[in-house]
């Protein structure tokens, strides 16, 4: 079946080089057929996909070790979990599920728009072709999953440290945020080729965006979790250059959400939103770039290949394509209103946006400094967490201030008089949380005290705005508390929604604060019997443990655990010796206390032959909320998605006309 | 002839079929032209545009105003021009303004 995937490969390749071909002249000799041609060759690429995907699949299940791939990432005893994941193990794998994806969003956002927005997805066309002709050229010339050879009796495995359920959703999650910035990337574009001026590209892609975004944020959240429990070194998030590849079009694609708004409630900032959506994608790119080149040294990249140069050159032609573009279409992005207040709502939104950015670009120069300075004098430098933690607190601690801010002061412009109003029981609350944290001893750390003091300003702004908006719904239409708190967020599902996506910010901000800036430490070596004392935890070394599993002898050390006096049962660490991929992977121990969201973590870093262990232990208090913040992520973003029929029928209305004409 | 590539020439198949497929259903189109808004509609949509864009703000000056975060005095001295913004872009798009003399857009401010 090889033959299969990679002539449907080639027909991918085809059917892309003819969408951009056609779908360009289609929009500029304004070709109706054409046009809906060029669109079909687009949705038959994610048939041919598919295909290729579904061969590649096959082929891992049925343990067929003449594809090179199979035989590099899976093996007999792989459990069937993994061998399915392994389809995105490995680079072939995973350009193969990226292709799968850009042509399964193009499919989804052609469906959706080519009858009510035909002039602009005419435009948008080419421009989704031309990012599948790139992803499909590699996979067709450059990495071909189907590569064959004489089957060997058995596969190397699977690496040790992707054999982890997060890791069956992890990546797949990455790549639709990854490639889901194509979307408003190929709408922006297609609007300024288009000369559209109106907002008509925000208004079909915001969903797509948000789903991405949505998609990317969660992906790391749970690729934080598979760091915290596979890697073990203690942490869950390294600052490692393919970790902040991910977070880079995230917080691009953050500020974009919301200075899109901007846009749409008063008509401005045009220029710059077009700018931060090819930021969002270009980042998107440079961090799969920065996955699959071999560049960087990272435990997430994968092997050097031949790759990087294509990627390399891919993302100048988009950089210096788009933003040619948007300078071309400089007068038509005027805007036609200016900023009123410095003290507004869409003024806080710019502040947020420049922070963001600001963010942004200081963590890609944390990440481009050490292979520029390489690649100019020849001598490898590394950039450490101090950079990025020093900048963090710089730009994070002032961003999170500013999400309590932005929901307290109203749009256009806020009288002095009003902020006082609106500001003084937030500002009482973080103020009393600030004094009783610091007698409680927490400044030992003063950016964690801040942290926690303006998490308090921003918990107490988004209570008193759901308190008042619901006071304020159920004195116009009267009803019970609950029926106005529901009616509130169903009519403003949005703004509600982004407050409980803020919520969720504020619960990562005290999770990280609280097991960075607050945790405890311990380690020794420890015969039978010997104990480790690590905050209030007390743990006994009980001996060690063998057994077999499916495909690794699993070795553990067991600890009995105690706090207070009281018996907690049983913590164990170990490693794990994988058969097939000859390779050891380190096993934490975690127990967790979801009363206060408090982890003992614990690794045995040595299992010796004569039966000791050299354990590091830690105490991370709060670190649980990271986790629980991402599952309040989810509902924020869940009810900002939710379809809203009224505006539906407002869209409508507003485009009724204007864009399916009916002319003689 | 193996499976595969039985399965191929399928595949290559669907996919003509497919790219040929707003041809095949007219084959002697009239009007075999993208149809794209013209100034009138550009400005229309503009208008549109302006009218909803007024009429959200006022919804949401009004839900600032009841939850306490516009005070009365910037509530009179904002509801007003958005009031009138509202009302012109509604005007304009009433059926007998939409002529490309009459939708004629009046910058805010």
């Amino acid at each position: 079946m090889p033959e299969l995937g990679r002539a449907a490969l080639v027909a991918t390749l085809g059917l892309a080089l003819y969408a951009l071909l056609a779908g360009s002249i289609a929009a500029w000799r304004g070709r109706r057929r054409l046009a809906l041609s060029a669109q079909n060759a687009l949705m038959a690429a994610f048939g041919t996909s598919i295909v290729a995907s579904l061969v590649l699949v096959s082929a891992l299940i049925r343990h067929d070790f003449s594809f090179v791939y199979a035989a590099q990432h899976t093996s007999r005893e792989l459990p069937s979990g993994y061998t399915i994941s392994a389809f995105w193990g490995g680079q072939e794998g995973s350009l193969l599920l990226w292709l799968l994806i850009l042509t399964g969003y193009a499919t989804a956002v052609l469906l959706v728009n080519r009858r009510t927005a035909r002039d602009l997805v005419a435009w948008v066309t080419p421009v989704l072709a031309a990012v599948t002709l790139f992803f499909a050229f590699l996979l067709v010339a450059v990495a071909t999953p189907f590569a064959t050879q004489l089957a060997p009796a058995d596969g190397n495995g699977l690496n040790p440290s992707l054999q982890n359920p997060y890791m069956m959703a992890h990546p797949p999650l990455l790549y639709l945020g990854f490639v889901g910035l194509t979307v408003p990337f190929a709408f922006a574009m297609g609007a300024l080729l288009a000369r559209r001026t109106d907002e008509r590209w925000i208004v079909a892609t915001r969903r797509w965006t948000l789903v991405a975004w949505t998609a990317l944020g969660v992906g790391q959240l749970l690729g934080s979790h598979w760091a915290y429990e596979e890697v073990g070194w203690g942490g869950y998030y390294a600052w490692d250059p393919v970790e902040n590849a991910a977070l880079m079009p995230w917080l691009a694609a953050t500020a974009f959400l919301h200075s899109v708004m901007i846009q749409e409630k008063r008509g401005m900032l045009r220029v710059w939103n077009h700018l931060l959506v090819v930021m969002a994608f270009s980042l998107s790119l440079f961090g799969t770039f920065l996955t699959r080149s071999g560049i960087v040294s990272s435990i997430h990249s994968f092997t050097q290949s031949s790759i990087g140069p294509w990627f390399l050159g891919f993302i100048c032609i988009v950089v210096f394509g788009s933003l040619a573009l948007v300078f071309a279409r400089l007068p038509l992005l005027r805007s036609k209103t200016r900023l009123e207040s410095l003290a507004s709502r869409e003024a806080t939104f710019l502040y947020n946006n420049l922070l963001l950015v600001a963010l942004t670009l200081t963590i890609l120069w944390g990440v481009a400094y050490p292979i520029l300075h390489e690649a100019v004098l020849g001598e490898s430098r590394i950039v450490g967490p101090g950079y990025y933690n020093f900048f963090l607190r710089v730009f994070g601690l002032p961003l999170l201030l500013l999400m309590g801010i932005g929901p307290l002061v109203a749009w256009r412009r806020a009288s002095l008089r009003s902020l006082g109003l609106t500001f003084v029981w937030p500002a009482a609350t973080a103020l009393a949380t600030g004094l009783v944290l610091l007698a409680l001893g927490a400044g030992a750390s003063i950016p964690g005290l801040i942290a926690y003091t303006f998490s308090a300003f921003v918990l107490a702004s988004i209570a008193l705005e759901f308190a008042r908006g619901t006071r304020a719904r159920r004195a116009l239409s009267g009803g019970s508390w609950p029926a106005a708190f529901s009616a509130l967020i169903g009519r403003n599902r949005r703004r509600y929604g982004g407050y409980i996506v803020h919520a969720a910010i504020v619960l990562l901000a005290i999770g990280i604060a609280g097991s960075s800036a607050y945790d405890t430490v311990a380690e020794r070596r420890l015969e039978r019997g010997d104990t480790l004392v690590v905050g209030d935890y007390r743990l006994t070394y009980r001996g060690l443990e063998e057994r077999e599993a499916a495909n690794a002898t699993e070795i553990r050390a067991v600890l009995g655990v105690e706090r207070g006096g009281e018996r907690l049962g049983a913590v164990e660490a170990g490693k794990n010796a994988y058969t097939a991929e000859r390779q050891v992977s380190n096993e934490v121990g975690i127990r967790s206390d979801l009363l206060t969201g408090e982890d003992l973590f614990v690794i045995a870093e040595q299992v010796n032959a004569d039966g000791s262990v050299y354990v590091r232990a830690f105490v991370k208090p709060l670190v649980n909320l990271i986790w629980l913040a991402g599952l309040v992520f989810v509902l924020g973003a869940l009810i900002t998605l939710w379809p809203d029929a009224r505006e539906q029928r407002r869209l409508a209305t507003r485009y009724e006309g204007a864009e399916a004409p009916a002319r003689p | 002839m193996s499976v595969a590539l039985v399965l191929g020439a399928l595949l290559a198949v669907a996919c003509v079929f497919l790219v040929a497929l707003p041809y095949l259903r007219e084959p002697d189109a009239e009007r075999d032209v993208l149809e794209e808004p013209n100034e009138l509609d550009r400005r229309r949509l503009e208008l549109a545009e302006r009218r909803d864009r007024a009429l959200g703000a006022l919804k949401e000056l009004e839900l600032d105003h009841r939850t306490g975060k516009v005070s009365d005095a910037d509530y009179r001295a904002l509801v007003g021009p958005l009031r009138r913004e509202a009302a012109e872009a509604l005007r304009a798009l009433e059926p007998r303004a939409a002529t490309p003399e009459r939708v004629k857009v009046e910058r805010p401010g």
